[in-house]
């Protein structure tokens, strides 16, 4: 074949259709700041009921992957997700989502090698590398403020 | 031994084979897609009454060889020889569905390519007189695809415009001897392709991987064969989609060659556009589905004298995607005439 990979990467760019970034940002600004309004009226919500200000704010993540991972099992939140894209995965509920469907999904596999052993699968780097962040910053939270 | 080989890589069968019968199954989108009427059954329930994705997809292919056997009125313990293929890891899907069968089964993987991998050994088995009726098979399932190769059904992800959506089908042909002339169709040439990797890396772009293979096999069986694209009624590729096929048809404009008036792709014929489906269908049952529901008919009742199915197939795994490894295409393919009684 007379083409080299180059020229015909090329040939691939000129062919392939592009995702359409403004219709998706829009879609991501919206359903995002739509779930954040919501989270707000949680918090307003569970403060009216009582709670202070970090309960309240705990209680409100707490709902928010409640009623996701309860969408997931609907196979509600993917079709809205296909649509919102960042806007559905970066809040909390997407959190939610990326643990709650390969719960349901491999269960098929069993309760142990199937469900627990997968659950992580999309969540796990979330954790891996949030938690190893949050222990770095606190040894340097010490250090500084031993100093 | 040569006299079978012509040119550079050009199987010509000395007795053709023929294709006494077929039969093809799918799922509810291919049912709502272009071609739905033209299925021998379609399932609705993409669990196809069974526990799980798994087991719906040997089903598919169970169901597919049972009926494609009773149009010949033969048991499926009959055949002499079953040469089968699907994308799941260890064709599990195929060597299960075989598992009632009780006849001497090969296993292929081919990716999107199987159909035309599986037909291509078969017909050469029965050429060669080691098989008098032998089987070929080739499924998929969208929901054992998606688990397997991307993401959860219920992860909320976003498709790229160049995706595929994998075919939840199954297609299923019997193969007899040249002498049987009640069958319709004969397969008179194979072309087993080469791998072609033209670095791309993106996996949700197979169209782009596997057009190389498509057109260095097309390319090859036209050559050996001396033939051109207008003697052809289609060439019809596996599953390029969209994009594949546009760079298909642009390769070959580079070598002042035009297919795009007999160009046909399966992944575009199987689905509609409004269908949600990105760059068109793939997976095994694509080609095979397609084959069988659509093409097979067309060359019994001579609408089509002659086509070739070049079915493509992107040989990557999840691991070596994941390594940054480039996508090896395949494309096989064989060519079908109309060739009944008289």
């Amino acid at each position: 074949m007379d083409i080299t990979p180059q020229e015909y990467d090329q040939l691939v760019q000129k062919h392939c259709k592009r995702s359409p970034l403004g219709k998706d940002m829009l879609w991501a600004f919206i359903v995002g700041g739509a779930i954040c309004t919501i989270g707000q009226g949680i918090t307003d919500f569970w403060k009216a009921a009582g709670l202070n200000e970090k309960d309240a704010a705990t209680a409100t993540s707490i709902t928010l992957v409640g009623l996701a991972a309860l969408l997931t099992g609907l196979h509600l939140y993917e079709k809205l997700a296909k649509h919102a894209g960042a806007g559905t995965l970066v809040p909390i509920t997407g959190f939610s989502n990326s643990v709650a469907s390969p719960a349901l999904e491999f269960k098929s596999e069993g309760l142990i090698l199937g469900t627990a052993a997968k659950m992580f699968t999309i969540a796990g780097p979330v954790l891996v590398y949030g938690i190893s962040a949050s222990i770095i910053y606190g040894i340097i939270l010490v250090i500084l403020s031993a100093i | 031994m040569n006299n079978k080989r012509m040119g550079q890589a050009t199987i010509r069968f000395e007795r053709p084979p023929r294709v006494r019968a077929w039969a093809a199954v799918g799922g509810k989108k291919e049912q709502d897609g272009p071609l739905g009427s033209e299925f021998d059954k379609l399932f609705p329930d993409t669990m196809c009454g069974e526990q799980t994705w798994e087991k719906a997809e040997m089903h598919l292919q169970k169901v597919a060889l049972g009926m494609a056997a009773n149009k010949c009125k033969l048991p499926v313990e009959a055949l002499d020889m079953l040469v089968a293929g699907d994308l799941l890891a260890q064709c599990v899907a195929s060597s299960y569905a075989a598992r009632s069968a009780s006849v001497p089964y090969l296993g292929v993987y081919g990716a999107c390519s199987t159909m035309a991998e599986s037909l291509a050994l078969a017909a050469c088995m029965v050429d060669g007189g080691f098989a008098q009726r032998a089987g070929a098979i080739a499924s998929s399932h969208f929901c054992t695809a998606e688990r397997q190769y991307r993401f959860p059904l219920a992860y909320g992800g976003q498709r790229t415009p160049t995706a595929q959506w994998t075919a939840t089908a199954a297609g299923a042909c019997i193969l007899t001897p040249s002498a049987d002339d009640q069958a319709p169709v004969r397969i008179t040439h194979a072309c087993f392709g080469k791998i072609c990797d033209l670095g791309i890396t993106d996996a949700n772009n197979m169209g782009a991987a596997m057009a190389p293979a498509a057109y260095d096999t097309i390319r090859t069986l036209l050559s050996d064969t001396g033939t051109h694209p207008g003697d052809y009624d289609g060439i019809f590729t596996g599953d390029l989609g969209l994009v594949g096929s546009r760079l298909l048809c642009e390769l070959f404009d580079r070598d002042n060659i035009d297919i795009s008036k007999v160009h046909e792709d399966c992944g575009k014929l199987l689905f509609d556009q409004s269908q949600d489906v990105h760059a068109g269908g793939s997976g095994c049952g694509c080609a095979a589905s397609v084959l069988c529901a659509h093409l097979l008919p067309k060359l019994a009742d001579r609408s089509y004298k002659r086509i070739i199915l070049a079915a493509t197939g992107a040989l990557m795994s999840p691991t070596s995607v994941q390594q940054g490894e480039s996508i090896p295409g395949i494309c096989h393919a064989v060519i079908l005439e109309a060739g009944g009684k008289g």
